[in-house]
C-alpha cells in the first residue's frame, strides 16, 4: 500500500501530453504499463469474486446438474437451452411456479420500496426540526437497520406465532379486531407479514439517505419560500422533493435491488419452503436447486433473474437520467 | 526508480499468490487417501436435545477412541435444519468431514451423488461383517440393488406417548390401538384449552414420515415398482387425507400445530398440552424438558385395524441415523476404524443408551439395557411392523415436495377451509409435478 503514493506521483508526470513530447524515451512502455501493473491484483480480485462465480452460475445453468453430477460437474451432460425452456413455460408446472413467484415478488417490491421511501422520507423531513429528543429519536429509528438480520426476524417470528404470538394477542386478544387468532406464518397472510417485517428493516436505510440528502438542501430557499409565503406542504413539494432527486434516484434503485433480491427475510421468516402466497424468487430459486437438488434449473432461474434486473435497472436510468436533464436544461 | 520497481514487483506477486491461491480451492475430485493418518473430522447429527448434550456425550467416547488408535477425532454437531445441505455442499465442493452421520431415509439419495463411500464386502469385513446389523436397519442403507452407502448408527421407531393422568381424568383406561379409537379418544381429551394429538404440520420430514405409514396402511405406496413417482394413486390420497383430518375433520389436533416446525409439538406434551404425541423415540427429549417416565406411557402407533404387524399393518417407518464415510476423506483408513469403534459393542451400548434410541447391531441389541418397557415397545416395532422409505434416488426430493404438500394442506385446515378428497389430491399432483421427470 505504502508504494503507491509514489507511484502515482510518477504516472501523474507520465501524462499523454508529456510522452507525445518525446516519443522514442527510452522505458516508455514501461511507465505506460505501469499503472496496468498496477490496476492487477484488483483485477484478480474482482475476477475472483465477481466474474468467475457468475460465469461459472451460466455455465451451470447450461448443464444437468442434478444430484448424480454434484460430485463431478465435468461429467454432468450439457442440456442446451432445456433449463431456460422449462424455466419460462408457462403452462407447464415449473414456469407456472415461477411466473407464480415472480409476481409476487413484483407486488411484494413495489409495496415494501413504496412504503419505505414514504416512512423514510416522512421521517427525515420531520427530523429536520430541532427539538428536544432529535437525536434520542434518531437513533432509535436507525435501530432495526442495525440489527442483525437474523435476530431481527427471528424475533418477528416469535411475535406472529399463532397461539403465543405478541402480534394476535395484540389483534385479537385486546383490540378484538379478528374473530379468531390469525395464521401469520402460514397460507394468505404471510404475504402482509414478510411485508411488515421487510419496511419494518429497510424503512430506516431511506430515512439515513433522505435525511442526508435534506442536509444538502440550503436554508436560503426555505426562506425565500417563507418570505414569499408558500406553507409547508408547498415548501415540501416545490423545494425539497425537488432537491432530493438525484438522491431519491439512487434510493429507489438500491431499494428495489435489494428487496427484490431479499432472501435472509423470507428464508428466517419461513424456512426453506415459503408458502404460496409470500413465496419470493430468492427462495424460490433456492428451493429449485437446492431442495430438489437441480442446480442447472436453479441456475437458469438465476440467469433470467439476472437480466431481468440488468434491463430494469438500464431501464431505469436511462428513464430517470433523461429527465433530470431536460428539468436541468 | 527504484520504488516504481518495488510496486511493479509487489504487484506481479500479489497477482500471482491471488492466482495460485484461487487455483488451490479446487482440488477436488478423485477418490479418498491416507493423506493425514492423524486426524479425522466427525459431523454428528443433533441427536441429544441440543448440540451441547450431543457434545458431551460424545466427547468422552472421542477420548476414548484417540486413546485406542492415537487418531484426534474433531467432532463438529450439526443441527438437523442444516445438515443435509451441509452434505450436499461437502459433495459439490469435494471438501468435506471423513465421517459423518445421514439420516437413513437419505441415503439413497446421497448414495446417487457418489460422495460416501460403499460398503462392499471388503469394507464391511473391516467391521466385523454384514452380520452384525439388524435387517430392518440394513433395508434404510441405500437402493437394495447396490452396495450400502452408510451403515446403521442409532436405531428409532415411531411410538404413541400418552399422558397418563390426562387419559386417566377423561376416563380412558388404555392407549388406543386402532385410529377410530384414537380418534375417540382425542375427542374426550380435546377440551379446555387442551387437545388430544400433536403435530408438526410445517416440517415436511415429520409429515412424510406420517403420511407413509398412513399409505402402507392403505396399502398403497408413493413410488412405483419401476421407481417412478405415484403420489395421485387412491391409496395415498386416502391416508393424506386421513392425517390431515385429524385437525381437519376430527379436530383433535390443535390449528396451531400446523406452523409448527421445531419440535413444538414435543414440547407441548411435556408441558400437558397434549395428551398424545406421535414421535420416535422421544424418552431422553421429554425427560430434558422435565418430563418424568412415570407420568407418561408408551404405546405402539395405532393401526386401521388388529393388530401391528407386516404388509398393511405396519405402524412405523424404519427411523435411524446412518454413519456414513466420505470418500474424499484424507485418512480412509482412519475413518473404517472410526466406524468400526463407533459400531462396536460397548459403544453402541453407551451412544444408544445416552439418546434412548435402539442399537441396530445385533449383540448389542439384546443387553438388558434395552429392555425396559419403552424400549421394548420401540424393539418390538423396529423387528416386526416398521418399513424402510422408498430406498429410491428421488427420496430427498420426495421428502420435500411431498411433505410441502401436507404443509400447505395442514395450512388450509388450520385456516378452518375444507380439505376434501379433491383439494388433497391436487396438492399431491402438483408435488408430483415437482419430481424430477423420468
Amino acid at each position: 500500500m505504502t508504494t503507491t503514493a509514489p507511484a502515482a506521483a510518477d504516472v501523474r508526470k507520465d501524462s499523454p501530453g508529456a510522452a507525445a513530447r518525446d516519443p522514442r524515451r527510452p522505458g516508455r512502455i514501461r511507465r505506460i504499463g505501469l499503472p496496468y501493473l498496477l490496476l492487477l491484483p484488483a483485477l484478480f480480485l474482482e475476477l475472483l469474486v465477481h466474474l468467475v462465480p457468475m460465469v461459472i452460475g451460466i455455465v451451470m445453468s447450461f448443464k444437468e446438474l442434478t444430484q448424480f453430477y454434484i460430485r463431478d460437474w465435468g461429467a454432468a451432460p450439457w442440456s442446451g437451452l432445456r433449463n431456460y425452456r422449462m424455466s419460462v413455460d408457462f403452462d407447464a408446472p415449473v414456469g407456472e411456479a415461477l411466473l407464480h413467484s415472480f409476481l409476487v415478488t413484483i407486488a411484494f417490491t413495489v409495496l415494501s420500496v413504496g412504503l419505505c421511501w414514504l416512512i423514510g422520507t416522512t421521517a427525515a423531513v420531520y427530523m429536520q426540526e430541532t427539538f428536544r429528543g432529535r437525536g434520542l429519536l434518531r437513533a432509535l429509528f436507525l435501530v432495526p437497520y442495525a440489527l442483525p438480520v437474523y435476530a431481527a426476524v427471528i424475533t418477528w417470528v416469535f411475535m406472529f406465532q399463532h397461539d403465543n404470538g405478541l402480534v394476535n394477542h395484540v389483534l385479537h386478544d385486546q383490540l378484538h379486531l379478528t374473530d379468531k387468532p390469525s395464521f401469520w406464518l402460514i397460507g394468505d397472510n404471510s404475504f402482509y407479514a414478510l411485508l411488515t417485517v421487510s419496511v419494518w428493516k429497510g424503512w430506516p436505510f431511506a430515512f439515513l439517505i433522505v435525511m442526508a440528502g435534506l442536509q444538502n438542501i440550503p436554508g436560503e430557499l426555505y426562506e425565500a419560500a417563507a418570505l414569499d409565503g408558500a406553507g409547508r406542504w408547498q415548501q415540501i413539494r416545490r423545494i425539497t422533493l425537488p432537491s432530493l432527486r438525484p438522491v431519491n434516484q439512487v434510493l429507489v434503485l438500491v431499494l428495489f435491488l435489494w428487496t427484490f433480491n431479499d432472501f435472509n427475510t423470507p428464508y428466517v421468516l419461513f424456512g426453506k419452503t415459503a408458502p404460496a402466497a409470500a413465496d419470493l424468487i430468492s427462495v424460490h430459486i433456492y428451493q429449485a436447486s437446492f431442495v430438489t437438488w437441480n442446480f442447472g434449473t436453479g441456475s437458469a432461474m438465476s440467469v433470467l433473474l439476472l437480466l431481468f434486473l440488468l434491463v430494469v435497472t438500464g431501464v431505469y436510468l436511462v428513464l430517470t437520467s433523461r429527465g433530470r436533464r431536460t428539468s436541468d436544461v | 526508480m527504484r520504488s516504481i520497481r518495488a510496486a511493479a514487483v509487489g504487484a506481479v506477486t500479489m497477482s500471482l499468490a491471488l492466482a495460485a491461491s484461487a487455483c488451490g480451492g479446487g482440488s477436488s475430485t478423485g477418490g479418498g487417501s491416507d493423506d493425514s493418518p492423524k486426524t479425522l473430522t466427525y459431523w454428528a447429527s443433533n441427536q441429544g436435545a441440543s448440540i451441547a448434550v450431543d457434545k458431551k456425550v460424545l466427547q468422552p467416547e472421542l477420548d476414548k477412541f484417540e486413546k485406542q488408535t492415537g487418531v484426534k477425532v474433531k467432532l463438529e454437531v450439526v443441527p438437523w435444519s442444516d445438515l443435509l445441505n451441509r452434505i450436499l455442499t461437502a459433495t459439490t465442493s469435494g471438501q468435506g468431514p471423513d465421517v459423518l452421520n445421514i439420516g437413513n431415509t437419505w441415503s439413497a439419495s446421497l448414495q446417487a451423488t457418489g460422495a460416501l463411500l460403499p460398503w462392499n464386502a471388503e469394507n464391511f469385513a473391516k467391521i466385523g461383517g454384514k452380520d452384525r446389523f439388524v435387517d430392518s436397519a440394513l433395508g434404510s442403507t441405500g437402493a437394495s440393488d447396490k452396495d450400502p452407502a452408510a451403515v446403521p448408527l442409532y436405531s428409532m421407531a415411531y411410538a404413541l406417548y400418552y399422558n397418563k393422568k390426562m387419559f386417566a381424568e377423561a376416563g380412558i383406561s388404555k392407549p388406543p390401538t386402532t385410529w377410530d379409537e384414537l380418534v375417540a379418544d382425542g375427542r374426550k381429551l380435546s377440551k379446555d384449552g387442551k387437545w388430544g394429538l400433536g403435530a408438526e404440520g410445517s416440517n415436511p420430514s415429520e409429515n412424510i414420515h406420517h403420511a407413509f405409514v398412513f399409505a402402507r396402511q392403505h396399502g398403497a405406496e408413493f413410488f412405483t415398482a419401476d421407481g417412478k413417482a405415484d403420489f395421485t394413486n387412491d391409496g395415498v390420497v386416502t391416508a393424506v387425507k386421513q392425517y390431515v383430518d385429524l385437525m381437519a375433520k376430527d379436530k383433535i389436533i390443535a390449528p396451531g400445530n400446523a406452523e409448527y416446525a421445531q419440535n413444538q409439538s414435543v414440547s407441548d406434551f411435556a408441558k400437558g398440552k397434549n395428551a398424545m404425541l406421535l414421535w420416535q423415540s422421544a424418552a431422553a427429549n421429554l425427560k430434558s424438558q422435565g418430563l418424568s417416565e412415570d407420568d407418561y406411557g408408551i404405546a405402539p402407533v395405532p393401526v386401521q385395524s388388529g393388530t401391528p404387524g407386516t404388509g398393511d399393518q405396519i405402524n412405523s417407518m424404519v427411523a435411524g441415523i446412518n454413519l456414513a464415510v466420505f470418500k474424499n476423506t484424507h485418512n480412509t483408513d482412519g475413518a473404517t476404524k472410526f466406524v468400526k469403534f463407533m459400531t462396536s459393542d460397548a459403544e453402541q451400548k453407551i451412544l444408544n443408551t445416552a439418546y434412548t434410541s435402539i442399537p441396530p447391531v445385533k449383540t448389542a441389541q439384546e443387553d438388558p439395557a434395552f429392555n425396559s418397557p419403552a424400549n421394548a415397545v420401540l424393539k418390538d416395532t423396529l423387528a416386526k411392523s416398521a418399513a424402510a422409505l422408498p430406498q429410491v434416488a428421488d427420496e430427498s426430493q420426495f421428502e420435500t415436495a411431498v411433505g410441502t404438500a401436507i404443509k400447505e394442506l395442514f395450512a388450509t385446515a388450520a385456516a378452518g377451509r375444507p380439505v376434501s378428497a379433491d383439494t388433497v389430491k391436487s396438492a399431491l399432483q402438483k408435488a408430483q409435478q415437482q419430481m424430477p421427470a423420468k
